[in-house]
């Protein structure tokens, strides 16, 4: 961190201070070194990834001074690992802020309540040194309407607000953002709680043409005002992403569309006739809105589906790039004359409704596809699993372009897994997910090693996998030995001893976020990695075998890690036992102090 | 077991549904009240419930007519699914009530590890330890399978939801009155209850439910449209079966009330 740098003072730094070398030489202006930041500053501004930009600013000082005034975007991986002042004092100009909170087991329910992520710190702090703010995107953060408000006080000319996976606020606190935040353009909530206080925030909007382009709020279980909104859609000329929750019914939906051919995307609210109306809803001619809208690109919704309904969408199905059907119960006899028609597809989320032989309609329509998410409709261990190894190895065959993954299933074979890694070089995410704890290789009862072998050493390209099945320790070498981009490993009820982990934290030198659930690795295999924990984002481990000593050790080794235990009700009594749950990651500024009672930091 | 009263309890080894089927709910103790000339009819809602677990379910249908000599039946009833079965896959036993199924699961806590049984070696004896290896319920899994809450709860219709909270209304119609009647099912506990309301409600009495003979004594009979669309018995099936399939009441009078109940 330099200490050079005012905080807070937007202009460059005066170039006679503090420079390392040539200080006493006075030079006409302007001085070169002063030439060499004003021409730096204007090439880092074309530097726009942050790997590229945190490479920059190791260089020297005066690049990583000039680097830092330049910096409009921020991203922080975990909101722990440093504090808001600090961010606040080495990047003044900040435009644009991206900060994650909770890991991604939190969704599972696997943290205890009110573990943290707050925004408020961070909206108290950067209110004050970003006046100039226009973009906040948080996952997977705890809000509180007073924070949505003041963030729409602070913030004049505040454009985009996203949150994925966030909770703690309710429709008065969006109706703060509705009424303060003239210049809004993005309103995106996708995946996020929000409490029904009763507050109509679709009204809050201001009066007149507003400059939304997009409105996203198709998890949000609130009923909403559909006069307010139509009003809304018919004065915001600017629209290209809509995404309904599902209050809104079809007949609503026409309505909208007819205001709104210009979308891009589109997220359907119920796609069915509703009860309400009954026999009185007008029967729309629902195709003529779609054909309409000749930009659509991106659908998704469909909610309590009549899939009678579902051929009112066949005049955009052509120039479909991504498609969301995961929330609709169809079959495969529903789904294929869909698909067929959406040859330009690239991303597929589908329900296991569809079967295998929905997933082969779908590897023979979709030759461009990148990503296919296949979710269950009984998401329990027991349950008859339609899709299987024959649909996922059918995919692997037609759509050899494949980027991302995710698939859930029954049961799974290592032939399959295998002909994945091989037809799909290009996988950069392989997640799949094999309901049954501990399953084997369907066939031939051998452990998934194997195929999750084959996938890191295809996949040369591969940075996030997550595993499932019966998995022994030989996977994890294999995963150490060859997955050497991997970032992301999601692991859970797999392998057999302390000697799998090691291999991890040995071999994947890239591994940033390592997410690890009811399996039997201890303090050895969590000391064996102590080389690498500075360099991650986060590790979690959670139900394994590590006691209170090894992580006790793991702190006193590695004083820059936060190491916290946290325990799930009734267990809070562990004074040298099993540890729930290890969460850990480095941090600039010590262990916070906005802990619950789960919580102990060592 | 024509003239018999009893009671079977069937327990097998096979993983248990933990979803209710819409006719025939599957449990690791299932105990049925059959009725020689229900067998068929009963055993055939199971079969031609959801596509869901279609092979337990047939494995069962065959198993259970085998054990009741009834195999005969499974020609005319299996018809397709018959290339469905396997049944090597879901071992069956069938034995008296009472008795304990070794619980080879490990606890479905957050605290657990392993299965006891040993991973590192593929199961030599090749019969499906797979997903069916626990008999007993799995308790559940915190965060497992990894889906989001909004996923799981997503997939019941509102209407589900809304019925769950205010009854389970069905409409009841008597033969010769002028006008329906509708009564909340889930009010009721159990079949007499249900019937001494609708005995109340319409002035009539039922008379005495037998298995083999229906109800004697009356010239009324207490019947239901399933949701197969079906005429059924009042009092056949098990209560929870009964609500969850129940779609109208009808109380039968007379000459056709009689004939129910006999032959299939």
């Amino acid at each position: 961190m330099s200490e050079d740098d005012e905080p807070g003072r937007p202009q460059p730094p005066d170039p006679g201070s503090k420079k390392t070398r040539n200080c006493a030489a006075v030079h006409p202006s302007p001085h070169p070194d002063r030439v060499l930041e004003i021409v730096l500053e204007h090439v880092l501004q074309f530097l726009t990834a942050r790997r590229d930009r945190n490479a920059a600013s190791l260089v020297c000082k005066s690049w990583y001074r000039t680097e830092a005034l330049t910096r409009s975007h921020v991203f922080i991986g975990n909101c722990y690992s440093v504090s808001p002042s600090r961010v606040t004092a080495r990047f003044p100009r900040v435009r644009s802020v991206a900060i994650k909170g909770r890991p991604r087991f939190a969704d599972f329910n696997l943290m205890p309540l009110n573990w943290g992520a707050h925004f408020g710190p961070w909206v108290a702090t950067m209110g004050k040194a970003y006046p100039w703010l226009e973009r906040v995107y948080l996952k997977r953060m705890s809000l509180t309407d007073r924070d949505l408000c003041l963030l729409g006080d602070s913030f004049v000319g505040f454009k985009e607000l996203e949150l994925v996976c966030c909770d703690g606020f309710g429709t008065g606190g969006l109706a703060a953002i509705a009424s303060k935040c003239s210049q809004l353009r993005v309103l995106d909530l996708s995946d996020t709680e929000v409490m029904n206080d009763g507050v109509d925030w679709i009204s809050c909007f201001p009066e007149g043409e507003t400059c939304l382009e997009s409105l996203i709020f198709d998890y949000v279980e609130c009923p909403i005002n559909f006069e307010a909104l139509e009003s809304l859609v018919a004065r915001s000329p600017a629209l290209k992403k809509l995404r309904l929750n599902r209050e809104v019914s079809l007949g609503q939906l026409y309505r909208l569309m007819v205001r709104a051919p210009q979308l891009t995307h589109l997220g359907t609210g119920a796609f069915g006739p509703s009860e309400a109306q009954g026999a009185s809803d007008q029967e729309y001619d629902y195709a003529s809105a779609f054909s309409a809208c000749k930009s659509l690109v991106c659908l998704s919704g469909f909610r309590e589906i009549v899939p009678e309904y579902l051929p009112a969408i066949y005049p955009v199905c052509a120039n479909l790039v991504s498609l969301n059907l995961s929330h609709a119960n169809i079959n495969v006899e529903q789904l294929k004359p869909i698909i067929c028609q959406c040859r330009k597809l690239q991303v597929l989320w589908v329900l296991d409704s569809v079967c295998d032989e929905g997933l082969k309609a779908v590897a023979a329509a979709c030759p461009d596809l990148r990503e296919l998410r296949v979710f269950p409709f009984d998401p329990q261990e027991d349950a008859e699993g339609p899709v299987s190894e024959v649909g996922l190895q059918a995919i692997s065959e037609g759509c050899p372009k494949l980027e991302s993954i995710l698939y859930f299933c029954q049961r799974m074979t290592n032939a399959a897994v295998i002909a994945m890694s091989k037809n799909c070089p290009d996988l950069v995410v392989f997640r799949l997910c094999i309901m049954g704890r501990h399953q084997p290789d369907y066939v031939t009862r051998e452990p998934m090693d194997e195929g999750f072998g084959a996938i890191v050493m295809n996949c040369k390209k591969l940075t996030r996998l997550a595993t499932s099945g019966l998995m022994t320790d030989r996977a994890f070498a294999y995963i150490g030995k060859y997955g050497k981009l991997v970032r992301t490993l999601s692991v859970a009820f797999a392998g057999d001893s302390d000697t799998g982990l090691k291999y991890v934290l040995e071999g994947c030198h890239n591994l940033q976020k390592l997410e690890i659930r009811d399996s039997p690795f201890g303090d050895a295999a969590l000391l064996s990695g102590l080389h690498h924990y500075y360099n991650m984002r986060f590790l979690w481990m959670s139900s394994c075998h590590l006691s209170r000593q090894g992580c006790r050790e793991v702190a006193r080794a590695l004083p820059r890690l936060v190491v916290e235990l946290l325990s799930y009700e009734g267990n809070e009594k562990m004074d040298d036992g099993a540890v729930d749950v290890l969460y850990m990651y480095r941090s600039l500024d010590g262990p916070r102090n906005d802990t619950s009672e789960s919580v102990t930091i060592l | 077991i024509e003239n018999s009263n009893t009671y079977f309890a069937f327990s097998y080894k096979t993983h248990q549904t933990c979803n209710p089927i819409p006719t025939f709910t599957l449990t690791p103790l299932l105990l049925l009240r059959v009725r020689h000339q229900q067998i068929s009819r009963v055993l055939q809602k199971a079969v031609e419930g959801s596509s869901r677990n279609i092979k337990e379910r047939t494995c069962f249908l065959k198993e259970s007519l085998n054990f009741f000599g009834l195999s005969e039946l499974l020609g005319k009833k299996m018809g397709s699914f018959e290339t469905d079965l396997n049944l090597e896959a879901t071992e069956l036993r069938l034995g008296l009530p009472g008795r304990e199924e070794s619980d080879k699961s490990s606890n479905g806590t957050r605290n657990c590890n392993k299965r006891p049984l040993s991973e590192s070696e593929p199961r030599p004896d090749g019969d499906d330890e797979g997903p069916k290896a626990a008999s007993a319920p799995k308790a559940q899994i915190v965060g497992w399978p990894p889906i989001r809450s909004y996923r799981k709860n997503n997939l019941q219709p509102k209407k589900a939801e809304a019925e769950a909270a205010s009854g389970i209304y069905v409409k009841v119609s008597m033969d010769g009155a002028p006008y329906l009647r509708k009564i909340d099912l889930k009010v009721y506990d159990a079949y007499p209850e249900l019937l001494k309301a609708l005995e109340n409600m319409f002035r009539f009495t039922a008379g005495e439910y037998s298995e083999r003979e229906g109800y004697k004594g009356s010239e009324f009979a207490p019947a239901y449209e399933d949701k197969d669309g079906d005429l059924m018995l009042v009092g056949d099936v098990p209560w929870e079966m009964f609500i969850t399939s129940c779609k109208k009441l009808r109380i039968m009078k007379g000459s056709e009330a009689r004939g129910l109940g006999y032959g299939v």
